[in-house]
């Protein structure tokens, strides 16, 4: 055996001399990048729901908002803590948990088109909203359409991780069974939908626009226990999911369970849509667009890039309900509307100059 | 010792390996050569502990890598599959740092960052240090993916074709550093190739697989004969000794295709 070439530890050892390589010094300026950047995306989300707490149909002064915050003020107090608050808080929350669920989703799947919705987990919330509307008719509480909804999100969640099981957790058949599931609630919420009355058609239709409106705060605690929980874990679990984009053999030689990191993932990830969808109904876009947006600018590191999703999907949905109650106020456009107008363009414009370099 | 005793391994009732013995001291080069389909990959895997032999048994020093936690797998044996996705945008360093992924939690740790810098300036990476990996070239890409397994600081290494698809300079230096570092860092080095010339030049050790089953085992004099060469890969070859380098000259296809089953495996 002859392997003539200068040693490694000749050449380490000259770069070890240099008292910090150009490549560490570069190394940590994404690091700090990414800090910065989540840094701003959280005064960024602040920032736009504060603004949105200061506008809206009513008209109230900014300095009457911020006295009603603090004082009970009759009407626009009210209005503030009733109504604006909580809407703001659950549009960003919603936001936040869609763009984190479409980033783990994404990444645990190993497929770009990955969300909550292309995987059927938000057409089964759809079907399970619209199964309580229904059959409970009359009677049907908020509640009850919420918990339909996210009964029938695990179900399909449960179902692709049994069909994973049994097909050994390929991406390509969980997306395929994801599309399976999507196309069969669609068809059985449209048959629901032929044989509904106008009333209950007209209900349908609303919740699948994807709405605000149905805010308070009972439901947003409910959607912040679900949302958030599953939050740390994913977190903690970051740098398993940057080792899992090159593959799952790679990925076991590196100390990770490829499938036993999926199942509890894609399980986490479907209780976040859950939490996000069934009080809002089907604000698709955002999960698909919110990693992909936060990922061409500060690339793949899931320390950095599940938290930025969900800051960016978050402003996101801000920003689009506070246009969505001003822009034809004192009509109300559907916020599903609303973050595909905005989120498209701005989706469409860094896909066209892609030329994403490190910060 | 890195060693493999008695792998059966058989996918879908076909069986893939067969009894198969391995083994790898500290400071070795082992290469497993064959044809394709032949079993190379799948004894690699089988050793790495990502397919799990219906019979047969795995040591790493002594212990059962299905006993151990697969962290501590990670600390012992590194593995380079044969090839690695990348679907998202992930730069070399970050590729690279996650080599490093069975030291550390969340953050990585200076020494961590330190060892990845040195291997990057070492196999001459630092130019594409902040660059995608999907930017690069096949070549590029291999060293980066060696680095990375370089970082992770085993005793054990584990290459499945690590020289597959690439030119002559890149196949060279691929394989001088993998002999280097069996040379300084005394790393068992296990590795399947399909170029006997390369395999007989960088390895201690050959063993040729064919059909599932170690049909020759020794040094690369011992191995690669060139009726051994026609008997598994069905191809005429004429193998010379010059300036103590085996040289496989191959000439012509001989006779039926070995591969094809003669009656059904």
């Amino acid at each position: 055996m002859t392997g003539g070439c200068a040693t490694l530890r000749d050449r380490g050892a000259q770069a070890a001399t240099r008292a910090r390589p150009a490549t560490g010094r570069a190394a940590h300026r994404q690091v700090e990048g990414r800090s910065l950047f989540l840094l701003l995306m959280a005064l960024l989300l602040v920032g736009a729901m504060a603004i949105g707490l200061c506008v809206g149909a009513s008209g109230i002064s900014t300095a009457d908002v911020l006295l009603a915050l603090v004082r009970d003020t009759g009407r626009t107090h009210d209005i503030v803590w009733m109504l604006r608050l909580p809407r703001i808080l659950m549009a960003a929350l919603v936001g936040f948990g869609l763009g984190l669920a479409g980033s783990v989703f994404q990444v645990v799947l190993r497929n770009p088109l990955a969300s909550p919705f292309t995987l059927g987990v938000g057409s089964a919330a759809g079907f399970g909203a619209v199964t309580v509307i229904i059959f409970f008719s009359p009677g049907h509480h908020l509640i009850g359409v919420a918990v339909g909804a996210f009964v029938f999100s695990l179900l399909s969640a449960a179902v692709m991780i049994a069909v994973a099981r049994m097909k050994q957790a390929s991406s390509e058949t969980m997306i395929l069974t994801g599309i399976a599931l999507m196309f069969l609630f669609s068809a059985l919420t449209s048959l629901f939908q032929y044989m509904g009355t106008m009333q209950q058609v007209h209900e349908i239709v609303f919740w699948f626009f994807g709405s605000l409106s149905r805010a308070g705060w009972r439901e947003v605690g409910l959607a912040a226990a679900m949302i958030l929980s599953p939050f740390p874990p994913l977190l903690r679990a970051a740098w398993d999911f940057n080792i899992l984009i090159h593959g799952d053999e790679s990925a076991a030689s590196l100390g990770v369970h490829p499938k036993r990191l999926r199942m509890w993932a894609v399980a986490a990830a479907s209780l976040i849509t859950a939490g996000a969808i069934c009080f809002t109904g089907v604000i698709g876009f955002v999960g698909l667009v919110a990693p992909h947006i936060t990922r061409m600018i500060i690339g793949s590191d899931h320390r950095f890039l599940m938290p930025g999703s969900g800051l960016m999907g978050g402003l996101i949905l801000v920003v689009a309900d506070t246009v969505a109650r001003t822009a034809w106020s004192p009509q109300v456009i559907p916020i599903g509307i609303v973050s595909s107008f905005i989120g498209v363009p701005f989706f469409a414009f860094l896909l066209l100059k892609r030329t994403r370099e490190y910060w | 010792m890195l060693e493999a005793r008695g792998i059966i391994f058989a996918y879908k009732g076909h069986k893939v390996l067969d009894a198969v013995h391995a083994d790898v001291e500290r400071g070795e080069v082992v290469s497993v050569v064959g044809p394709n389909g032949a079993g190379k990959s799948t004894l690699i895997k089988c050793i790495a502990a990502i397919h799990k032999p219906q019979e047969g048994a795995v040591r790493i020093d002594g212990k059962d890598p299905l006993v151990l936690s697969r962290r501590e797998v990670a600390k012992q044996l590194a593995y380079l599959p044969q090839s690695l996705l990348c679907r998202f945008p992930v730069s070399v360093f970050e590729t690279v740092l996650s080599g490093r992924r069975p030291y550390f939690s969340w953050r990585p740790s200076r020494k961590d960052v330190e060892k990845v810098e040195q291997i990057i300036e070492a196999l001459a990476l630092s130019p594409l240090a902040t660059r995608d990996m999907d930017q690069l070239s096949g070549g590029q890409r291999q060293k980066v993916l060696l680095a990375r397994v370089l970082v992770q600081d085993t005793s054990y290494l584990l290459l499945d074709e690590p020289n597959a698809g690439l030119d002559l300079r890149h196949q060279l230096e691929i394989l001088e550093t993998v002999a280097a570092l069996a040379r300084e860092k005394e790393t068992g080095v296990l590795m399947a190739l399909h170029d006997l010339n390369l395999a007989a030049r960088f390895s201690h050790r050959i063993l040729m697989i064919h059909r599932g089953r170690i049909i020759a085992e020794g040094t690369p004099f011992e191995v690669i004969t060139g009726e051994r060469i026609r008997e598994v890969y069905g191809v005429e070859a004429q193998v010379t000794r010059s300036n103590g380098h085996l040289n496989v000259h191959v000439l012509r296809c001989a006779g039926e295709d070995p591969q094809t089953p003669a009656h059904g495996l």
